[in-house]
């Protein structure tokens, strides 16, 4: 499997990371090292090997669904790098 | 008492209790030690009032006569850890100015403890890195060096602060967290111990996700039985962290028997690789002969899936981390891109990524989203996590044959020099973890000791594999090795 510039610029878009046309073939070679690695795992028989949750075999914890918290909208927006009036604010969304 | 930043955990909580000196004056030690060590660039946000604050409350605690272990001893946390108020950016710059509201468990336990937080400690941006040659505040240097050359060496990664500081002594001892070898890999480099529980062991909660079934925390410590006192305190069942094993935390330090006879200890075939230096393998062997001088059973065993463990981890690895740094979008916290004229919510998010993520995060989010994507995730995503039911079998089937514990050696090398891998391909970067990446993928506990220096003078550590929650066993072979090797060999002050 090789991955050429159209693909690096269209999992670059997929991850909403902007990066520039002259850096693609860089990016898609460094991608095509790091999978060539990978591909050694094609070696090994996993014919009827369930694949890994986690590493305990934990049932996640259910706890009532209700509300334990809130009240807290200052230190929510406290780290927004743009709130206004008590929201998030970001570029227009809908026209 | 002179020189007190370089005690370690028992001694000074001994010397605390018999009154022999104060936390005060551990802390101002350690704060003085830091601002002689900017050189080092281990501690990257200093908080000596916290830490002022909070000797005076633990020496007032330890006259009331019944305070744990860790009152009034002073620490580094890494940088990853949330804590209330003070900057915490996991070394990236998308961080920049976020101060959280909140404080995570493991940093909270240790405060609840009584110990005295000193600042926050350098890594790799994300703890993505080998070397701490990732962060945004600049590289964290080793205070080893080869003799008499003043080449920087790395002091591992990602916990690459931590090591630095605790071998420096610039603390008594710190955090560091493990995702593929984050901290079994710098103790390693700078001749320290450290530790990797059980995943499950260490609450998450409100430590900065990278790869959320491979994340655990741990303790960087000048000694074995320093461990055993600070990961008992970091332990311990959490409602906030819906994987956190409930299960009673041992007093470990109280299992340091160093009686290990009749252990069994296997010495896996595998991790024999090609072109390993002769200096690593005289130390594994040298490193099984004590422990069966002390009465173990040295073992040859096999675990088959080895080779794999690496290719698996860097197809879990980015795919869990493209999928938690997806919250990084310049909405909620952290820093936004400025935006040109007309720019709309997609080129705030591609803009704010691109700009605060470093090379290396930018490219394990695209590897893991390129895995996750529709068309590959049967191929590589389910295929890898196959392969590490596959490694975790392989530990299974020796810990039901029997063996108490696994040796290896910690890392394939001594410390590098800081640049000296800048034009090898990330691979060769990611190499660094063979031996400590199978640990987190089956979920095991893993310790590394320090055991010799190199013929340029360097540390060098092994590690050792416990079964699942049974850590106190595994601090206790730890403790045999440990005292059996004799590490005591310090950096000579340069900085």
């Amino acid at each position: 499997m090789s991955i050429d510039q159209s693909t690096a610029a269209k999992v670059a878009k997929l991850a909403r990371i902007k990066v520039e046309d002259d850096a693609l073939p860089a990016l898609a070679s460094e991608f095509n090292t790091i999978l060539g690695f990978i591909e050694q795992l094609n070696e090994v028989d996993v014919e009827g090997v369930e694949p890994m949750v986690s590493v305990e075999p934990m049932r996640l914890k259910r706890r009532q669904d209700e509300v334990t918290d809130g009240n807290q909208q200052d230190k929510v927006l406290a780290n927004a790098p743009d709130a206004r009036e008590g929201f998030f604010a970001v570029p227009k969304v809908v026209e | 008492m002179s020189d007190l930043n370089k005690l370690g955990l028992a001694d000074a909580r001994d010397a605390l209790r018999k009154g022999d000196v104060t936390s005060v004056e551990l802390t101002e030690a350690c704060l003085k030690a830091i601002d002689d060590a900017d050189a080092l660039n281990a501690f990257v946000h200093k908080t000596p009032e916290i830490a002022l604050e909070r000797a005076k409350a633990a020496d007032e605690r330890i006259k009331g006569g019944d305070a744990p272990s860790m009152c009034g001893l002073p620490i580094g946390i890494k940088d990853l850890f949330c804590t209330k108020g003070v900057p915490s950016q996991a070394a990236s710059k998308i961080l920049d100015g976020f101060r959280p509201e909140y404080e995570s468990t493991v940093s909270q336990q240790l405060a609840d403890a009584g110990a005295v937080m000193l600042g926050k400690l350098n890594m790799d941006e994300f703890a993505m890195g080998s070397s701490n040659e990732t962060s945004v505040y600049g590289n964290a240097v080793s205070p080893w060096r080869r003799g008499n050359d003043d080449a920087q060496l790395t002091p591992g990664g990602s916990s690459g602060g931590s090591a630095s500081a605790v071998s420096a002594d610039l603390c008594l001892a710190a955090t560091g967290t493990d995702t593929g070898g984050s901290i079994r890999q710098p103790a390693a480099f700078v001749g320290i111990t450290g530790i990797k529980p059980t995943y499950g062991r260490c609450s998450r909660w409100g430590i900065v996700a990278f790869a959320s079934s491979l994340d655990q925390a741990g303790p960087m410590t000048k000694n074995v039985r320093d461990a055993a006192i600070m990961l008992e305190t970091m332990c311990g069942h959490d409602a906030k962290d819906s994987t956190s094993a409930e299960l009673a935390v041992p007093n470990f330090e109280a299992m340091l028997t160093g009686d290990i006879k009749g252990n069994k200890i296997g010495i896996p075939k595998e991790y024999r690789m090609d072109g390993m230096p002769a200096e690593i393998e005289k130390l594994w062997a040298d490193g099984a002969a004590m422990l069966k001088d002390a009465g173990a059973e040295i073992v040859d065993i096999s675990l088959p899936h080895t080779k794999y463990a690496l290719p698996a981890y860097y197809v879990i690895a980015p795919a869990e981390a493209s999928s938690n740094l997806a919250r990084y979008d310049g909405v909620r916290y952290g820093r936004r891109a400025q935006l040109a004229q007309g720019d709309g919510i997609t080129e705030m998010y591609e803009k704010t990524r691109a700009e605060g993520f470093g090379h290396e995060v930018q490219r394990r989010v695209m590897v893991g989203t390129y895995v996750l994507s529709a068309g590959f995730y049967d191929a590589y995503y389910n295929r890898a996590r196959r392969v590490r039911t596959l490694i975790k079998k392989d530990f299974e089937n020796v810990f039901a044959a029997g063996v108490d514990a696994i040796l290896t050696p910690a890392t394939p090398s001594a410390a590098f020099g800081l640049g000296e891998m800048t034009e090898a391909d990330p691979v060769q970067m990611y190499l660094n973890d063979v031996f400590t990446v199978t640990v987190n993928l089956a979920g095991l506990p893993g310790v590394s000791v320090p055991a010799g220096l190199d013929a340029q003078g360097l540390p060098l550590g092994l590690q050792l594999i416990g079964r699942p929650w049974e850590e106190g066993d595994l601090l206790n072979t730890a403790y045999a090795l440990e005292n059996a090797a004799g590490f005591v060999a310090k950096p000579g002050k340069w900085w």
